[in-house]
């Protein structure tokens, strides 16, 4: 099996705010993480290749240091792993990302399997699996919880999805996208030499033009989407504290409960 | 100023044709001429081998470039054979967006049996039902709605889509979008448009709900979100009526279907987060696990589901699919109660929003008080009990 897995670097977003001066993003000192779902991704990927053989490549879009998260990926154990950037990514919304992610992953050749984490934590839209699905006209499985089959030979999987108020059993063609939830395994931790060795691999790096992907297509000119304006959620008023012992407490969340919902 | 074909380049050789969704390119005295439903979603620029074709800069896209191009609708989500309920809020929220427009709110139907579902949208103020029938619609799979959907838009054109963020609206909305070629907005949480430029306001969290951002996408149509179940009022139903149903023909063949469903196996508990109008969710301040069965009394005593934080999960009390917050679920109740949750920035991204917030810890200083409507320091064991007997005894 050729097995690519799409990850992302992300701000960690409990620290991301917007400066109410100048109305922009603070990303400054913010860290810098493996997006979390892509992490179970990897991993997914590395026990589909330990049972039934194959490759594990793992790429990123991103800027130059985002190859950093591609280290977490050859640590655990990928085969390969390469960085998409180019300054002509810059900007790019979903649609333009799943246009160069599909690009790098036509580059590679013969990819029977993409995976990728459910969504990731900065952007929340879990749109980029389904648009690099629909690109490569591959199966598209979102939310697998479990992967229970996959047969190269047969050309087929079985997984289970988990939806709103249940789980789907789904067999499907190979190749297939899969975006996975957390839960689907328990990544490895990588040991000691493996870390010390990604740390000074060298991360290969593909340009628009090493990846066939049109510049008008991607970054800004190929985003059909923009951000309009940014501005602060609103602050909720500071609630109400219900003192007393626990059987007039309990008579307060009572009424609390029944003014809510109008039992 | 719409698509630009540079004739000096164009050797009429057809392929942007062949490229086109919307049959918005033909050929006359052998050079490619633009129509006016052209969506300036860029395929034939990608196909033009001889760089004829030139997509028009942002700044430059007038609304009149998209004349053909009229209202708004809703993608109907069938569950059990009746219309989810974010659809119903989505035809409430989009007649608005519709009549500022001047145009109606219609819906896309997509299914083996639709007449029952029909029925019961007719009793909302809908304008018309654009539909296809399929055996192969008879489930919802990815490619088959997909495939049907694109037909329905390539036909009559909206200006606007909207679809409930759901699992099975946002696996939807992302295949249709990338297909089409066209802009697409996550997660919605308000619409609005700017009726001079006809173009749909978008607001959504971003950064796990610490901003705010609000995205346009007017220079493709047609224009795309995912919505958030229960933002918007449930629209009140009328009689039933008479609406049109403009049927499509299906071309869906049964072969090409990439995935198959064998098995639907329902969650144990009736109520999903998703959907839960009451959520009780617990923390590792519970105790231990065996008191989430306490909360889950409370739950059902209100009619509600179960929640957890990521630290109970992670600890084995509880399964996955109960978790809260940034790797878990998104939810947006009328009434939440935290019980021994400490909130973490990361469980508070994912309710927060929620009406009411009911908190209750024994930490006076746990942040989960800065988002709590009402908050109460103490052991949720000696408090939620009590609270149950009053239910019962009510």
């Amino acid at each position: 099996m050729n097995i690519v897995v799409c990850v992302k670097q992300v701000p960690d977003t409990a620290d991301v705010r917007i400066d109410p001066k100048t109305n922009t993003l603070v990303r400054e000192g913010v860290p810098s993480i493996l997006n979390p779902f892509d992490e179970f991704a990897i991993e997914e990927g590395l026990r589909i290749r330990e049972k039934v053989g194959g490759r594990v490549t793992v790429i990123s879009m991103g800027p130059p240091q985002a190859g950093e998260v591609l280290r977490t990926a050859l640590a655990m154990g990928a085969d390969e792993v390469e960085l998409l950037s180019d300054r002509a990514f810059a900007g790019s919304d979903t649609l333009a990302t799943s246009y160069v992610l599909s690009r790098g992953i036509e580059k590679i050749g013969n990819v029977d399997l993409v995976i990728t984490g459910k969504q990731a934590i900065d952007g929340d839209t879990a749109q980029v699996g389904p648009g690099i699905a629909a690109r490569l006209g591959f199966s598209q499985l979102t939310y697998v919880s479990r992967v229970e089959e996959v047969d190269p030979v047969k050309g087929t999987m079985v997984v289970e999805r988990l939806l709103d108020g249940g789980r789907e059993r789904v067999e499907a063609k190979l190749p297939a996208l899969l975006t996975v939830v957390k839960g689907i395994n328990i990544p490895r931790q990588p040991s000691i030499l493996r870390i010390k060795k990604a740390r000074t691999a060298v991360i290969p790096t593909r340009s628009a033009q090493d990846i066939g992907a049109d510049p008008d297509l991607t970054g800004q000119k190929g985003s059909p989407t923009w951000v309009e304006t940014i501005f602060s959620p609103e602050q909720k008023t500071k609630g109400e504290m219900i003192t007393g012992d626990a059987d007039e407490a309990a008579g307060r969340l009572f009424d609390v409960i029944h003014q809510s919902i109008s039992l | 100023m719409g698509l630009k074909i540079i004739s000096s380049k164009c050797v009429g050789c057809g392929l942007c044709i062949k490229a086109c969704p919307f049959d918005a390119l033909k050929l006359v005295d052998k050079k490619v001429v633009v129509l006016s439903s052209c969506t300036l979603c860029g395929l034939c620029v990608d196909k033009c081998k001889f760089e004829a074709i030139e997509k028009p800069d942002r700044e430059t896209v007038k609304p009149e470039d998209f004349k053909d191009f009229r209202g708004v609708w809703v993608f109907v989500q069938v569950d059990d054979g009746t219309p989810h309920h974010v659809t119903l809020e989505l035809i409430g929220e989009g007649k608005k967006l519709a009549e500022e427009l001047g145009v109606g709110v219609s819906c896309m139907l997509l299914g083996n049996i639709i007449e029952p579902v029909a029925h019961e949208l007719s009793r909302y103020d809908i304008e018309r039902i654009y539909a296809v029938k399929s055996p192969e619609l008879e489930r919802y799979r990815t490619r088959a709605f997909v495939d049907a959907a694109i037909g329905l838009i390539r036909e009559h054109r909206p200006e606007i889509v909207l679809i409930g963020a759901t699992s099975t609206g946002r696996d939807f909305a992302g295949g249709l979008a990338t297909v089409l070629r066209t802009g697409l907005t996550a997660d919605c949480t308000d619409l609005a448009v700017e009726v001079e430029t006809r173009s749909l306001l978008q607001t959504r969290p971003a950064f796990g709900g610490n901003i705010m951002a609000t995205i346009k996408s007017s220079r493709n149509r047609p224009q795309m979100a995912t919505v958030r179940p229960k933002v918007f009022a449930m629209p009140h139903p009328g009689t039933e009526r008479d609406v049109e149903v403009v049927l499509s023909e299906s071309t869906i063949s049964g072969d090409g279907q990439p995935t198959k469903v064998l098995e639907w196996i329902p969650s144990r508990e009736g109520v999903n987060l998703a959907d839960a109008n009451v959520i009780v969710s617990g923390g590792r301040g519970i105790g231990k696990p065996e008191n989430f069965a306490v909360l889950k009394e409370l739950a059902d005593l209100l009619g509600g589901a179960v929640g957890a934080s990521r630290a109970t999960v992670d600890a084995g009390w509880i399964d996955y699919s109960h978790q809260v917050g940034q790797t878990g679920r998104t939810v947006r109740p009328s009434l939440y109660i935290a019980c021994g949750i400490s909130g973490a920035v990361q469980h508070l991204a994912g309710m927060k929003t929620s009406d009411v917030i009911i908190a209750i810890n024994r930490d006076p200083d746990a942040p989960i008080f800065n988002v709590a409507t009402y908050g109460y320091v103490g052991d949720v064991m000696d408090i939620v009990p009590r609270i149950i007997d009053k239910l019962k005894n009510r």
